[in-house]
């Protein structure tokens, strides 16, 4: 029987350390060939390290690692490349002015080395996209192309270059539910064709629904290695934060009060439907939470936008206890007590070059007591900073560190730690739990309805339907840039709700 | 400050390895490179005269280092430290010209310096409403702004003030010695502000109150860059504008701001020439300082003490030219521009090189 297995990859005691923390420590892992093998984990346990080892970009600081039963030196994604392995990374690396074809070839480029064959490219392109049911266009725009199609650009990428092993960190964060579905039978038909997949996500349901193995990480140590066929969720998540996790959340009925943010007839041009808002009327009161339910690119980021400030509507107006807030910069809106947690951290809510306690003051920097008429006030952004990190459990919990050097989830916390602490009348929140482990997830999930019970109200966004069904008091639901409609989130099924997102008639 | 020594180890090896390079170019001219290299140390290091004149060389080249840093940090590239510095200069001198005959000297200095730092500010503000206006890049409008600058002040120098016959393109001097006595706005030599303490400084040499100004400049960019809410904007501005302007900053307001602030720096260079040298605006007296404070804020990787150090480090080259000229056979003075080439190349390598190390954590 053992003889049988053969491995794909093989880490031995891989050890990586960053500063003071231990990333990796002494990890192994075995892949079999031919299979799918998810690798779960709280966020800072070690997972994208251990992949980025795989692939190169960081250098192990002890261990082995073997591909197909054999001990390679893997010294940079070049060597990695050769090796058969290919990666997706957690945010996408593509050109966005450069066309797909463009984009896969890049870095590789085939013909002479004064003339690149275009056409050569071209044609391989499409044959592989059909070959295992990607449906890319070659000659698309990366920049025309929604999220998941983007992830299928990187896919293709990696198969361009010959890849029998992918390494995909987090595909499934930034998809919409039907993308899911797409994508998962695409890895199941690669995986049919005899390629290797390592697959990292938060998501419980989707590794039980899709992998063949299991190996869990908890501290930059390995703590499970499990067949799927006898792992439940409930396991999983003890396995992973190392006590039980609520896996539904628990709260109360709402008690609304007045209404704290009015919304009324706007409007948004634009030159795309997508993208575009269509007399858009909503009213989210104190103490409920109000839940956008409908699939990425209806019109959503955008509204959350222009109520935050970030950008200007066409018509309509906004008020604010009753106040319009149509003429105040982001600032001012911050400090009447919006918060807002965009759904890009990395573009719109840090500075990753910033450390942990500028990224803590972002908004309200020129708020006494954090800054005087001039200078900042270090010390109190530092005391505030450290118990911010405290709070919510942002590891490592060094505030000198740059923000990029945090895990996607522990980045996340130190953003919902910095809104959440201006005691917010009304907060925004886009996708709060993208790319989160379970554990945090439970804890911003109990944090938002605290708030809410305190009197906040809410306005929350995410393409995870599930979220905002066991989040939400009230959904509606948006298609192409308007409400088509408003749903209960206890008794709505989710195929009805599934049809008004999709622009079906209820 | 740990992190600032390593942030400057790169740019430190790029120094010694072009100093390197360039020893090898001159053993291949065929003349001794330990030669040189006492040239360059004796020079601008050795004596009294050779520290004087390499700190009067570095002046303007902090303040245009500056300058060029402090537009950087809020993503902006100022290639217009050359017209700045060159309208602010000529202010300088105006300023002196068309004060009335009683004014006390002392008022019209300092007006004059306030005319540098307000016209250099100007200068460079223009570029910064017009990106953030119109999205007109500053890389265009600024050299624009280099060409106006030229344009105009040679002709109100050659048509306006200039003294009739002077075949010299320069303006009417603005201070003059009168029995033995410097007459007009001016500012001290170093000389006259150590003499006080006792300190003997050479009265031959250029060295200003501006170099005071300069060091002066680094420490408020400094304080101003990273201890108060408005670098915090502007450099959160230049690191990601969409992060900033979610957290409330304005771009438009801290673009205008950043290029006013780093004109303002370029414009101080007028005062170390006009009110501190020459005391007469002189068409054509910036060897390119504009240009040089890129490669000084590049190799002081805008940072104001890697700034000073760099500043330092072209003066002490610009000083050593000539007698490296004079006392080799075979080398010219062009060698120390060659080194500068090589050093810049070198810095511009390190993105590189980071790139490679970041891999290995
Ligand atoms: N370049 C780096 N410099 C310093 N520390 C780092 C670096 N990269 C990762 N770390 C640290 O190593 C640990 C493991 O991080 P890693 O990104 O592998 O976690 P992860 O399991 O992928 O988490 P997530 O689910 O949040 O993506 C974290 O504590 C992180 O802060
Ligand atoms: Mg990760």
């Amino acid at each position: 029987m053992a003889e049988d297995l053969k491995y794909a990859v093989e880490m031995r005691g891989v050890t990586k350390r960053f500063g003071d923390v231990l990333a990796n420590d002494s990890i192994s892992l075995a892949v079999e060939s031919g299979s799918i093998h998810a690798i779960i984990g709280e966020n800072g346990a070690g997972k994208s390290t251990a992949m980025n080892i795989l692939y190169g970009f960081y250098a192990a600081d002890s261990g082995e690692i073997l591909i197909d039963g054999q001990a390679r030196s893997i010294q940079n994604p070049g060597d990695a490349i050769r090796l058969g392995l290919g990666m997706v990374h957690q945010h996408f690396m593509l050109v966005e002015p450069l066309t797909v074809t463009e984009n896969i070839i890049l870095g590789s480029e085939p013909g002479s080395s004064f003339a690149i064959d275009f056409k050569q490219a071209r044609a391989r392109v499409r044959e592989l996209s059909e070959q295992y049911g990607l449906r890319i266009d070659a000659d698309a725009r990366i920049e025309d192309l929604s999220v998941g199609q983007q992830q299928r650009v990187e896919i293709l990428k990696t198969l361009y270059r010959g890849a029998q092993i992918l390494i995909l960190d987090e595909p499934t964060a930034v998809l919409t539910p039907q993308e899911v579905v797409e994508m998962f039978a695409i890895l199941r038909s690669l995986r049919d064709r005899g390629k290797t997949i390592i697959i990292i996500t938060h998501k419980l349901a989707e590794v039980l629904a899709l992998s063949d193995r299991i190996t869990v990480m908890r501290d930059g140590r390995v703590v499970g290695n499990i067949s799927t066929r006898e792992a439940t969720a409930e396991g999983l998540a003890r396995l992973m934060v190392g006590r039980e996790v609520l896996l539904r959340v628990e709260k109360t009925d709402a008690h609304p009060k007045d209404a704290i943010l009015v919304v009324n007839n706007l409007s948004l041009e634009s030159s795309t439907v997508h993208g575009s808002l269509n007399d858009v009327s909503l009213e989210v009161r104190a103490g409920e939470i109000l839940g956008i339910a409908g699939v990425e690119g209806n019109g959503q980021t955008e509204l959350i936008e222009i109520i935050a400030g970030l950008r200007p509507q066409t018509r309509g107006e906004i008020l604010l206890e009753g106040k319009s807030i149509d003429r105040l910069d982001p600032r001012r809106r911050k400090n009447l007590g919006i918060a807002h947690i965009p759904e890009d951290r990395h573009r719109r809510g840090l500075l990753l070059d910033f450390d942990l306690a500028a990224n803590s003051i972002l908004g309200v920097h020129r708020n006494s007591p954090l800054s005087g008429a001039v200078l900042l006030n270090e010390q109190i952004i530092a005391e505030r900073a450290n118990r911010l990190v405290r709070e919510y459990d942002v590891r490592p919990p060094n505030i000198a560190l740059p923000a990029r050097a945090l895990s996607g989830g522990n980045q996340q916390k130190l953003i919902v730690a910095r809104e959440f602490d201006i005691n917010p009348k009304l907060i925004l929140v886009s996708q709060p739990t993208r790319g989160v482990d379970i554990g945090a997830i439970e804890f911003i999930h109990k944090k938002l309805i605290e708030l809410r019970d305190a009197g906040a109200a809410i306005l929350l966004v995410s393409a995870e339907l599930d979220e905002i069904l066991s989040l939400s008091d009230r959904v509606l639901v948006m298609y192409e840039g308007r409400v088509v409609g408003e749903v209960d989130p206890r008794s709505v099924s989710e195929e009805e709700i599934g049809l008004m997102m999709t622009g079906g008639k209820r | 400050m740990k992190k600032l020594l390593r942030e400057l180890t790169f740019p430190l090896l790029a120094v010694v390895a072009a100093f390197l390079v360039g020893g090898v170019i001159v053993w291949i001219v065929g003349d001794s490179p330990l030669l040189v290299y006492n040239l360059f140390f004796t020079s601008a290091f050795g004596s009294v005269d050779g520290i004087g004149y390499t700190l009067f060389y570095a002046t303007p080249l902090i303040f245009t280092g500056l300058a060029v840093a402090v537009a950087f940090k809020c993503g902006l590239f100022n290639i217009g430290a050359e017209g700045q510095l060159v309208a602010a200069a000529f202010a300088t001198a105006w300023v002196g010209l068309v004060a009335p005959e009683g004014w006390p000297a002392i008022l019209v200095a300092l007006l004059a310096m306030l005319a540098a730092v307000v016209v250099g500010g100007v200068w460079a503000g223009i570029p910064g409403v017009l990106k953030a206006r119109f999205g007109a890049h500053e890389v265009i409008t600024t050299i624009m702004m280099n060409f106006i600058a030229a344009g105009i002040v040679s002709y109100l120098t050659q048509y306006h003030y200039r003294k009739q016959g002077d075949p010299i393109l320069e303006t009417l001097p603005i201070a003059e010695m009168k029995d033995g006595v410097l007459t007009g706005p001016h500012i001290p030599r170093m000389h006259d502000l150590l003499a006080p303490l006792g300190i003997n400084f050479p009265e031959r040499l250029p060295l200003n109150l501006a170099f005071l100004f300069a060091l002066a400049a680094c420490a408020l960019v400094y304080v101003f860059l990273w201890k108060t809410k408005w670098g915090y904007e502007l450099r959160a501005v230049g690191l990601n504008p969409s992060a900033a302007e979610y957290g409330g900053i304005s771009i438009a307001r801290n673009t205008v701001m950043a290029m006013a602030l780093s004109g303002m720096l370029a414009g101080m260079v007028g005062i170390n020439d006009v009110l501190g040298y020459r005391y007469r605006y002189y068409d054509g007296f910036s060897a390119g300082y504009g240009f040089t404070g890129i490669a000084v804020a590049l190799l002081g990787r805008n940072h104001p003490v890697g700034v000073l150090l760099a500043a330092l480090l072209f003066g002490a080259l610009a000083r050593s030219q000539l007698f490296i000229d004079i006392f080799t056979n075979k080398v010219s003075k062009d060698w120390v521009v060659i080194l500068q080439a090589i050093i810049i190349l070198f810095v511009a390598c390190e993105a590189v090189f980071r790139m490679k190390s970041k891999r290995s954590g």
